[in-house]
């Protein structure tokens, strides 16, 4: 896998189908559905638990609108991600190309799945660091690769990002 | 200190004859706003998830803070577990946490003291 910033656009070559398939993955691993856990880390209360009536409110108001926010940024995702769907052969490598005005919908919708399966597995401090842990040998094992994995496509989305924000690339 | 000042009226219309009409009864109920204006904080607690870089970038995104300041706050939380980013009014509390949420940051509004 090559990835690199083109004018603007970061674009991921030489995709093999197993980091694409990865890629596809991301849509589905925002879904905090059915697991609590991952539900109240993506919602997170918006005090320490005293004061009832502002937890109240927010859920009534605010949780909504980021319900909204989040969906948004993974719909963006997806559609990126049709790229991948594409006519060549099933184990060709492929390229995605990330426009730049996508760039933040991609940090949340990462940012979601990272903490989705986080939570689902109940990764430990220690596991979350391993960043050379294999992903073959279990289904444990393969979630804390794609943790990793959509982090580094975030440390790379932040970098390219601060050079956009900078102004334009020499 | 401002003070909140309701009035409720309360006319006795309902049962009053075609040739009397009682006083209306006034009832001043003084609410203090100190509740609503204490300074509260906007904490942000520690998460092995996000990345460090992410932090640092939404404290820069959301309070306008410079790379440096917003680094500090960063490695408070990583360090220390919490760090407060912000204090004020309620109000403007709770939109700094709703936009910390927003990027998926463990934030919460505490009131101070």
């Amino acid at each position: 896998m090559e990835i690199c910033r083109r004018n603007d656009e970061i674009e991921i070559s030489e995709l093999d189908p197993f980091l694409a398939e990865l890629l596809r993955q991301i849509p589905a691993s925002t879904n905090p559905d059915g697991v609590p856990a991952a539900e109240e880390r993506i919602f997170s209360p918006p005090t320490n638990g005293n004061e009832t009536e502002i937890c109240a409110e927010w859920k009534l108001y605010v949780q909504p609108e980021l319900r909204r926010l989040f969906q948004t940024a993974t719909e963006t995702v997806v559609a990126d991600l049709e790229q991948l769907n594409g006519n060549e052969k099933k184990f060709a490598n492929r390229t995605l190309r990330i426009p730049s005005k996508h760039a933040d919908a991609w940090l949340n919708a990462l940012n979601q799945a990272r903490l989705v399966i986080a939570a689902k597995y109940r990764f430990t401090d220690g596991e979350l660091s391993d960043q050379f842990r294999s992903p073959i040998g279990s289904r444990r094992d393969l979630s804390l690769f794609q943790v990793n994995f959509y982090g580094f496509l975030q440390e790379f989305i932040l970098r390219e990002l601060g050079g956009w924000e900078q102004g334009p690339s020499s | 200190m401002d003070k909140g000042v309701a009035i409720t009226l309360f006319p006795a219309w309902k049962n009053a004859g075609p040739s009397t009409v009682d006083k209306p009864t006034i009832e001043k109920e003084t609410r203090s706003k100190e509740d609503l204006d204490l300074p509260w904080q906007v904490v942000v607690h520690n998460d092995p998830v996000n990345l460090m870089s992410y932090v640092t970038m939404v404290f820069q995104r959301v309070f306008g803070y410079p790379r440096e300041k917003a680094e500090r706050h960063m490695l408070e939380v990583h360090h220390g577990g919490r760090s407060i980013l912000w204090s004020g009014m309620r109000e403007r509390a709770e939109l700094y946490v709703q936009q910390l949420h927003g990027y998926l940051l463990l934030a919460t509004l505490e009131k101070t003291g």
